[in-house]
Protein backbone atom coordinates (compact mmCIF):
# COMPACT_ATOMS: atom_id res chain seq x y z
CA UNK A 1 0.00 0.00 0.00
CA UNK A 2 1.27 3.45 -0.80
CA UNK A 3 -0.58 6.15 1.05
CA UNK A 4 0.41 9.69 0.19
CA UNK A 5 -0.04 10.86 3.79
CA UNK A 6 2.71 9.92 6.23
CA UNK A 7 1.83 8.70 9.72
CA UNK A 8 4.64 10.83 11.15
CA UNK A 9 3.17 14.00 9.65
CA UNK A 10 -0.27 13.54 11.22
CA UNK A 11 -1.33 14.64 14.69
CA UNK A 12 -4.50 14.13 16.68
CA UNK A 13 -6.69 17.01 15.53
CA UNK A 14 -5.29 17.14 11.98
CA UNK A 15 -8.19 18.17 9.74
CA UNK A 16 -8.87 16.46 6.44
CA UNK A 17 -9.98 18.62 3.50
CA UNK A 18 -13.77 18.98 3.77
CA UNK A 19 -15.97 18.27 0.75
CA UNK A 20 -19.55 18.87 -0.33
CA UNK A 21 -21.54 16.35 -2.35
CA UNK A 22 -24.67 17.38 -4.26
CA UNK A 23 -27.56 14.89 -4.45
CA UNK A 24 -30.45 15.21 -6.90
CA UNK A 25 -33.24 12.79 -7.77
CA UNK A 26 -31.16 11.76 -10.79
CA UNK A 27 -28.26 10.90 -8.45
CA UNK A 28 -30.55 8.61 -6.46
CA UNK A 29 -31.94 6.84 -9.53
CA UNK A 30 -28.42 6.21 -10.69
CA UNK A 31 -27.31 4.95 -7.28
CA UNK A 32 -30.35 2.69 -7.09
CA UNK A 33 -29.32 1.05 -10.36
CA UNK A 34 -25.66 0.72 -9.44
CA UNK A 35 -26.31 -0.63 -5.94
CA UNK A 36 -29.40 -2.71 -6.64
CA UNK A 37 -31.35 -0.92 -3.87
CA UNK A 38 -34.69 -0.07 -5.49
CA UNK A 39 -36.59 0.76 -2.29
CA UNK A 40 -39.22 3.29 -3.55
CA UNK A 41 -38.58 5.70 -0.63
CA UNK A 42 -35.50 6.71 -2.66
CA UNK A 43 -37.30 7.65 -5.87
CA UNK A 44 -41.09 7.70 -5.39
CA UNK A 45 -42.37 10.79 -3.57
CA UNK A 46 -45.91 9.43 -3.27
CA UNK A 47 -44.66 6.25 -1.59
CA UNK A 48 -42.22 8.13 0.66
CA UNK A 49 -45.00 10.35 1.98
CA UNK A 50 -47.32 7.39 2.48
CA UNK A 51 -44.80 5.86 4.89
CA UNK A 52 -44.45 9.13 6.81
CA UNK A 53 -41.33 10.68 5.27
CA UNK A 54 -41.29 14.39 4.35
CA UNK A 55 -40.15 13.58 0.77
CA UNK A 56 -37.86 11.21 -1.12
CA UNK A 57 -34.71 10.50 0.92
CA UNK A 58 -31.21 9.50 -0.14
CA UNK A 59 -30.02 5.94 0.40
CA UNK A 60 -28.14 5.83 3.71
CA UNK A 61 -25.49 3.79 1.93
CA UNK A 62 -25.11 6.60 -0.64
CA UNK A 63 -24.32 9.05 2.17
CA UNK A 64 -21.93 6.48 3.66
CA UNK A 65 -20.21 6.11 0.27
CA UNK A 66 -19.77 9.89 -0.08
CA UNK A 67 -18.52 10.45 3.48
CA UNK A 68 -15.59 8.04 3.13
CA UNK A 69 -14.38 9.97 0.07
CA UNK A 70 -13.02 12.62 2.45
CA UNK A 71 -10.72 9.87 3.73
CA UNK A 72 -9.92 8.08 0.45
CA UNK A 73 -9.20 11.34 -1.39
CA UNK A 74 -6.90 12.33 1.50
CA UNK A 75 -4.86 9.10 1.49
CA UNK A 76 -5.10 8.43 -2.26
CA UNK A 77 -5.38 4.64 -1.92
CA UNK A 78 -8.94 3.52 -1.04
CA UNK A 79 -7.42 0.14 -0.09
CA UNK A 80 -5.86 1.84 2.93
CA UNK A 81 -9.24 1.87 4.71
CA UNK A 82 -9.12 -0.80 7.42
CA UNK A 83 -12.44 -0.13 9.15
CA UNK A 84 -15.40 2.10 8.46
CA UNK A 85 -18.66 2.43 10.35
CA UNK A 86 -21.58 4.85 10.62
CA UNK A 87 -24.94 5.26 12.34
CA UNK A 88 -27.78 6.57 10.20
CA UNK A 89 -29.27 9.26 12.43
CA UNK A 90 -31.35 11.43 10.07
CA UNK A 91 -32.36 11.08 6.43
CA UNK A 92 -31.02 13.31 3.67
CA UNK A 93 -34.21 14.74 2.17
CA UNK A 94 -33.95 15.28 -1.60
CA UNK A 95 -36.55 17.64 -3.11
CA UNK A 96 -37.65 17.32 -6.73
CA UNK A 97 -35.88 20.39 -8.09
CA UNK A 98 -32.68 21.12 -9.97
CA UNK A 99 -30.70 21.74 -6.78
CA UNK A 100 -31.62 18.69 -4.73
CA UNK A 101 -29.72 18.40 -1.46
CA UNK A 102 -26.11 18.82 -0.40
CA UNK A 103 -24.15 16.57 1.94
CA UNK A 104 -21.28 18.34 3.71
CA UNK A 105 -18.54 16.14 5.12
CA UNK A 106 -15.56 17.03 7.29
CA UNK A 107 -13.12 14.81 9.12
CA UNK A 108 -10.29 14.97 11.58
CA UNK A 109 -7.78 12.61 13.07
CA UNK A 110 -9.14 11.50 16.45
CA UNK A 111 -6.45 8.99 17.48
CA UNK A 112 -3.11 7.61 16.35
CA UNK A 113 -3.20 3.82 16.58
CA UNK A 114 -0.73 0.97 16.11
CA UNK A 115 0.72 -0.19 12.82
CA UNK A 116 0.69 3.24 11.13
CA UNK A 117 -3.09 3.50 11.40
CA UNK A 118 -5.16 6.46 12.54
CA UNK A 119 -8.82 6.84 13.44
CA UNK A 120 -10.63 9.58 11.54
CA UNK A 121 -13.93 10.90 12.90
CA UNK A 122 -16.24 12.16 10.18
CA UNK A 123 -19.08 14.67 10.41
CA UNK A 124 -21.79 14.62 7.73
CA UNK A 125 -24.57 17.19 7.62
CA UNK A 126 -27.37 18.11 5.23
CA UNK A 127 -29.58 21.20 5.58
CA UNK A 128 -27.74 21.98 8.82
CA UNK A 129 -28.60 18.64 10.46
CA UNK A 130 -26.21 15.82 11.29
CA UNK A 131 -27.13 12.84 9.10
CA UNK A 132 -24.51 10.37 10.32
CA UNK A 133 -23.49 9.57 13.88
CA UNK A 134 -20.50 7.60 15.18
CA UNK A 135 -18.99 7.95 11.74
CA UNK A 136 -15.46 6.62 12.05
CA UNK A 137 -12.82 5.18 9.81
CA UNK A 138 -9.50 3.53 10.59
CA UNK A 139 -7.00 4.08 7.80
CA UNK A 140 -3.41 2.94 7.26
CA UNK A 141 -0.95 5.68 6.41
CA UNK A 142 2.50 5.55 4.87
CA UNK B 1 -44.46 -8.98 18.42
CA UNK B 2 -41.02 -9.60 19.89
CA UNK B 3 -38.76 -11.78 17.80
CA UNK B 4 -37.66 -15.20 18.97
CA UNK B 5 -34.45 -14.56 20.95
CA UNK B 6 -33.31 -18.11 20.30
CA UNK B 7 -32.31 -16.99 16.78
CA UNK B 8 -29.33 -15.11 18.25
CA UNK B 9 -26.15 -16.90 17.21
CA UNK B 10 -27.78 -18.63 14.28
CA UNK B 11 -25.65 -18.84 11.11
CA UNK B 12 -26.94 -19.33 7.58
CA UNK B 13 -25.21 -21.34 4.84
CA UNK B 14 -22.75 -19.46 2.58
CA UNK B 15 -24.28 -17.75 -0.45
CA UNK B 16 -23.54 -18.73 -4.02
CA UNK B 17 -20.42 -16.88 -5.27
CA UNK B 18 -20.85 -13.31 -6.54
CA UNK B 19 -18.30 -12.49 -9.24
CA UNK B 20 -17.07 -8.90 -8.97
CA UNK B 21 -16.98 -7.36 -12.45
CA UNK B 22 -14.78 -4.41 -13.40
CA UNK B 23 -17.65 -2.70 -15.22
CA UNK B 24 -19.89 -3.12 -12.16
CA UNK B 25 -17.19 -1.42 -10.07
CA UNK B 26 -16.98 1.39 -12.65
CA UNK B 27 -20.77 1.79 -12.63
CA UNK B 28 -20.80 2.03 -8.83
CA UNK B 29 -17.89 4.51 -8.71
CA UNK B 30 -19.61 6.69 -11.31
CA UNK B 31 -22.89 6.53 -9.40
CA UNK B 32 -21.21 7.95 -6.29
CA UNK B 33 -19.23 10.43 -8.42
CA UNK B 34 -15.86 9.06 -7.32
CA UNK B 35 -13.16 9.52 -9.94
CA UNK B 36 -10.39 7.72 -7.99
CA UNK B 37 -8.46 5.89 -10.77
CA UNK B 38 -7.93 2.80 -8.55
CA UNK B 39 -11.57 1.90 -9.35
CA UNK B 40 -11.30 2.04 -13.13
CA UNK B 41 -7.66 1.91 -14.22
CA UNK B 42 -5.84 -1.37 -13.58
CA UNK B 43 -2.44 0.30 -14.02
CA UNK B 44 -3.31 2.94 -11.40
CA UNK B 45 -4.48 0.19 -9.04
CA UNK B 46 -1.25 -1.76 -9.63
CA UNK B 47 0.80 1.35 -8.86
CA UNK B 48 -0.88 1.31 -5.43
CA UNK B 49 0.03 -2.36 -4.96
CA UNK B 50 -3.28 -3.98 -5.96
CA UNK B 51 -3.37 -6.80 -8.53
CA UNK B 52 -6.39 -5.28 -10.34
CA UNK B 53 -8.95 -2.48 -10.00
CA UNK B 54 -10.47 -2.33 -6.53
CA UNK B 55 -14.01 -1.48 -5.45
CA UNK B 56 -15.01 1.52 -3.32
CA UNK B 57 -15.23 0.64 0.40
CA UNK B 58 -19.03 0.39 0.54
CA UNK B 59 -19.44 -1.54 -2.74
CA UNK B 60 -19.59 -4.88 -0.92
CA UNK B 61 -22.77 -3.86 0.91
CA UNK B 62 -24.87 -4.84 -2.11
CA UNK B 63 -23.60 -8.38 -1.67
CA UNK B 64 -23.78 -8.62 2.13
CA UNK B 65 -27.21 -6.99 2.28
CA UNK B 66 -28.60 -9.44 -0.22
CA UNK B 67 -27.27 -12.23 1.98
CA UNK B 68 -28.78 -10.56 5.06
CA UNK B 69 -32.06 -10.44 3.17
CA UNK B 70 -32.22 -14.21 3.28
CA UNK B 71 -32.00 -13.98 7.07
CA UNK B 72 -34.60 -11.24 7.23
CA UNK B 73 -36.95 -13.23 5.02
CA UNK B 74 -36.64 -16.38 7.16
CA UNK B 75 -40.31 -17.05 7.89
CA UNK B 76 -39.39 -18.70 11.19
CA UNK B 77 -37.84 -15.43 12.39
CA UNK B 78 -41.06 -13.54 11.62
CA UNK B 79 -39.61 -10.08 10.93
CA UNK B 80 -41.97 -7.55 9.30
CA UNK B 81 -39.62 -6.23 6.61
CA UNK B 82 -41.92 -3.35 5.66
CA UNK B 83 -41.05 -1.80 9.06
CA UNK B 84 -37.30 -2.30 8.83
CA UNK B 85 -34.87 0.64 8.71
CA UNK B 86 -31.08 0.54 8.48
CA UNK B 87 -29.64 1.63 11.82
CA UNK B 88 -25.87 1.16 11.69
CA UNK B 89 -23.38 -0.16 9.19
CA UNK B 90 -19.76 -1.14 9.72
CA UNK B 91 -17.06 -2.84 7.67
CA UNK B 92 -13.68 -4.29 8.70
CA UNK B 93 -11.42 -5.00 5.74
CA UNK B 94 -8.68 -7.55 5.43
CA UNK B 95 -8.12 -6.27 1.89
CA UNK B 96 -10.18 -4.28 -0.63
CA UNK B 97 -12.66 -6.11 -2.87
CA UNK B 98 -11.27 -6.29 -6.41
CA UNK B 99 -12.32 -7.23 -9.93
CA UNK B 100 -12.41 -10.97 -10.46
CA UNK B 101 -13.19 -11.85 -6.85
CA UNK B 102 -15.76 -14.59 -6.41
CA UNK B 103 -17.24 -13.72 -3.04
CA UNK B 104 -19.42 -15.77 -0.73
CA UNK B 105 -21.16 -14.40 2.36
CA UNK B 106 -21.88 -16.30 5.54
CA UNK B 107 -24.45 -14.46 7.63
CA UNK B 108 -24.89 -14.81 11.37
CA UNK B 109 -27.49 -13.21 13.61
CA UNK B 110 -25.31 -11.75 16.36
CA UNK B 111 -28.01 -10.35 18.62
CA UNK B 112 -31.75 -9.84 18.76
CA UNK B 113 -33.15 -7.29 21.17
CA UNK B 114 -36.48 -5.62 21.76
CA UNK B 115 -36.51 -2.01 22.91
CA UNK B 116 -39.64 0.12 23.30
CA UNK B 117 -41.49 -2.25 21.00
CA UNK B 118 -38.81 -2.07 18.31
CA UNK B 119 -36.99 -5.22 17.26
CA UNK B 120 -33.26 -4.69 16.78
CA UNK B 121 -31.33 -7.22 14.77
CA UNK B 122 -27.54 -7.28 14.37
CA UNK B 123 -26.36 -9.34 11.42
CA UNK B 124 -22.71 -10.10 10.67
CA UNK B 125 -21.68 -11.08 7.16
CA UNK B 126 -18.30 -12.74 6.68
CA UNK B 127 -17.09 -12.34 3.10
CA UNK B 128 -14.57 -14.82 1.69
CA UNK B 129 -12.98 -15.11 -1.74
CA UNK B 130 -12.69 -18.17 -4.00
CA UNK B 131 -9.57 -19.31 -2.11
CA UNK B 132 -11.38 -19.22 1.20
CA UNK B 133 -9.46 -16.12 2.32
CA UNK B 134 -11.29 -13.57 4.43
CA UNK B 135 -11.84 -10.28 2.58
CA UNK B 136 -14.18 -8.18 4.71
CA UNK B 137 -16.70 -8.46 7.53
CA UNK B 138 -19.88 -6.37 7.40
CA UNK B 139 -22.08 -5.63 10.42
CA UNK B 140 -25.61 -4.44 9.69
CA UNK B 141 -28.02 -3.24 12.35
CA UNK B 142 -31.67 -3.42 11.29
CA UNK B 143 -34.44 -1.86 13.34
CA UNK B 144 -38.02 -3.05 12.86
CA UNK B 145 -40.17 -0.23 14.19
CA UNK B 146 -43.06 -1.12 16.45
CA UNK B 147 -46.40 -1.47 14.68
CA UNK B 148 -48.84 1.36 15.40
CA UNK B 149 -51.82 0.45 17.53
CA UNK B 150 -54.88 0.01 15.33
Amino acid sequence: MTAKISYADVEVGTELPAQTFPVTRATLVRYAGASGDFNPIHWNERFAKEVGLPDVIAHGMFTMAEAIRVVTDWVGDPGAVVEYGVRFTRPVVVPDDDLGAVIEVSGKVAAKLDDHTVRVDLTATSAGQKVLGMSRAVVRLG
Amino acid sequence: MALDQSFAGRSYPPTEPYEVGREKIREFAEAVGDANPAYTDAEAAKALGHPDVIAPPTFVFAITFKAAGEVVADPQLGLDYSRVVHGDQKFAYNRPVRAGDRLTVTSTIETIRSMAGNDILDIRGEVHDQDGEHVVTAWTKLVARAAEEA
